[in-house]
């Protein structure tokens, strides 16, 4: 895996960048925990000083720790949403991580695979589950062989109360939509479902379902061990704790970060080694996600501070595109994936999508006129909230943000003709916009 | 005694979103709660369904050949 990380240099750190706690084996060692060496670290993975598993439910919800799969809810009310449906419970490891241009789902699985599976089981004692389903990309081979290693070690120790099975779904971007989980958990295709019911009342073998993910289960597990007051020592009152994150792009040591919420943006580069080229914008949150322009790169890494700009921390993705790229034609491939690989079940991905994604690719080469702006921009508006999941609202949210962040690049491109560096090699990895193969 | 709120339960839109193909009778029957994409596609303009639009609604809901439009109980 091509995933270098900065938290490894521990004299980075100042105080309010907080040491890494879930890398933090991996900090020390620069190797993947066995079951022996996360044992002895971080003790069995009872529920500690917790009493009861309400009070588990407690202190993460005093604790405020969010989901890191990139909606941000709230945790500990999910617990106690499944908790309080009585009856056997699932729950589900969500470790698909579609998003191309994140990593830190698979990097945390490879580093403390026992932390994630320890939050996991934690969860399952919680609300009352008997099962835990691990769900990984099929695409992730290596993965699955290392996670089924780490799985038997934990049989063969007698550790876990609970079954625990290891999944390998078919990769597409919808696939990790908790839902599509759901479905195809339950013998169906990965792809997104509409509501009602909701996972939480009727899941997996139409039973309370938790689904949360990778990442999530790890806090869970710390929280469990060292309290909710621990917890908050690092982040801001409103979003307390760490969170994994991936840059990539123009920085010099591209790779998976731990850090603190509220961390400024320009700070996590420089912790990703730093600009390689002069910045023209940001991409936060991924290929849903929104374009920050370059002068924005000192606000926080927050909910609130960023809500403003239309953005939000999302699943901790960053990728900064440098000025002799050309944000159009970024954009234009990006939009052009995402209305491929599309689950193509409701009207915005069967028609808005790929339109938005044809008008977009008009505008990158040039090949626009204000007549077919006004109509991508009307286009563009009518994505969001209007499908069974949230990936045309996603789609949206980058269309959106490219119109606002390049659009003196939109002048150029409509009266000049597409600029010198569209017609460059693109700068940022998409996957190619193919339909998926199979949902099965 | 007046009651401050009708007494009859409010009523809401819900389109089930993948069932849906677009065939734009709900926007026919209430455009003056939904309106249509280009493709024929729901817009929701508000999902409130106000008292004296009930029986349109429910008329849009039993029109619809792919039972898509649904009158839920109460507000958003």
């Amino acid at each position: 895996m091509n995933t270098t990380t900065g938290a490894m240099n521990s004299s980075a750190f100042s105080p309010a960048h907080h040491a890494p706690r879930l890398l933090s084996g991996w900090c020390s060692t620069g190797a993947t925990a066995t079951l022996v060496e996360h044992l002895r670290r971080y003790g069995p993975p009872a529920l500690g000083t917790r009493t009861s598993p309400m009070s588990v439910v407690e202190a993460v919800e005093a604790a405020g720790l969010t989901g890191r799969g990139g909606a941000g809810f709230p945790t500990g009310r999910k617990l106690r949403a499944v908790a309080e449906r009585g009856g056997r419970a699932v729950v589900v490891v969500n470790a698909m991580e579609s998003e191309p241009a994140s990593l830190k789902d698979e990097f945390l699985l490879t580093v403390a695979p026992h932390l994630v599976l320890d939050g996991a089981v934690l969860a399952a004692t919680v609300v009352g589950a008997d099962i835990v389903h691990v769900c990984l990309p099929r695409t992730r081979a290596v993965q699955f062989g290392q996670l089924r290693a780490a799985l038997d070690e934990r049989r063969s120790a007698r550790l876990d109360p609970v079954r625990l099975r290891l999944h390998a779904l078919p990769h597409t971007y919808v696939s990790s939509e908790s839902t599509s989980l759901v479905r195809w958990l339950n013998g169906g295709p990965a792809r997104p479902q509409g509501s009602p019911p909701r996972t939480h009342e009727r899941g997996v073998a139409r039973r309370p379902t938790l689904v949360s993910n990778t990442e999530t289960f790890a806090h869970l597990a710390l929280i469990a061990r060292y309290g909710a007051d621990w917890f908050r020592q690092a982040g801001t009152p409103d979003e307390p704790g760490t969170l994994l994150v991936t840059v990539s792009g123009a920085v010099a040591a591209p790779g998976v970060l731990e850090t603190a919420f509220g961390t400024p943006l320009d700070v996590i580069l420089d912790r990703a080694g730093g600009r390689t080229e002069s910045l023209q914008a940001l991409l936060l949150g991924g290929l849903g996600g929104t374009w920050l322009p370059a002068e924005h790169l000192r606000v926080p890494l927050a909910r609130r501070e960023l809500a403003p700009l239309g953005a939000a921390p999302g699943a901790g993705v960053l990728v900064a595109l440098p000025r002799a790229a050309c944000g159009l034609s970024e954009t234009a491939r990006m939009l052009a994936y995402l209305a491929a690989d599309g689950a193509g079940q409701c009207g915005p991905c069967r028609f808005g999508l790929p339109a938005v994604a044809e008008d977009f690719a008009a505008l990158a080469a040039g090949r626009s006129d204000p007549d077919r702006l006004s109509r991508l921009r009307r286009r563009v508006g009518l994505l969001p909230d209007r499908g069974a999941c949230r990936h045309p609202d996603g789609a949206a949210r980058l269309a959106a943000s490219a119109l606002r962040a390049f659009a003196d690049d939109i002048d150029h491109h409509l009266t000049q003709g597409a600029c010198a560096a569209a017609h460059r090699p693109p700068r940022i990895p998409v996957p190619p916009a193919v339909p998926p193969e199979t949902w099965r | 005694m007046t009651p401050a709120t009708p007494v009859t339960s409010a009523k809401t839109l819900r389109i089930d979103r993948i069932a849906c193909t677009g065939q734009g009778l709900c926007g026919e029957l209430l455009p003056e709660l939904i309106d249509l994409d280009e493709w024929g596609y729901p817009i929701v303009k508000d999902r409130a369904v106000p008292d004296h639009l009930r029986a349109h609604a429910r008329r849009a809901a039993a029109a619809c050949p792919l039972l898509a439009l649904h009158l839920d109980a109460g507000r958003t």
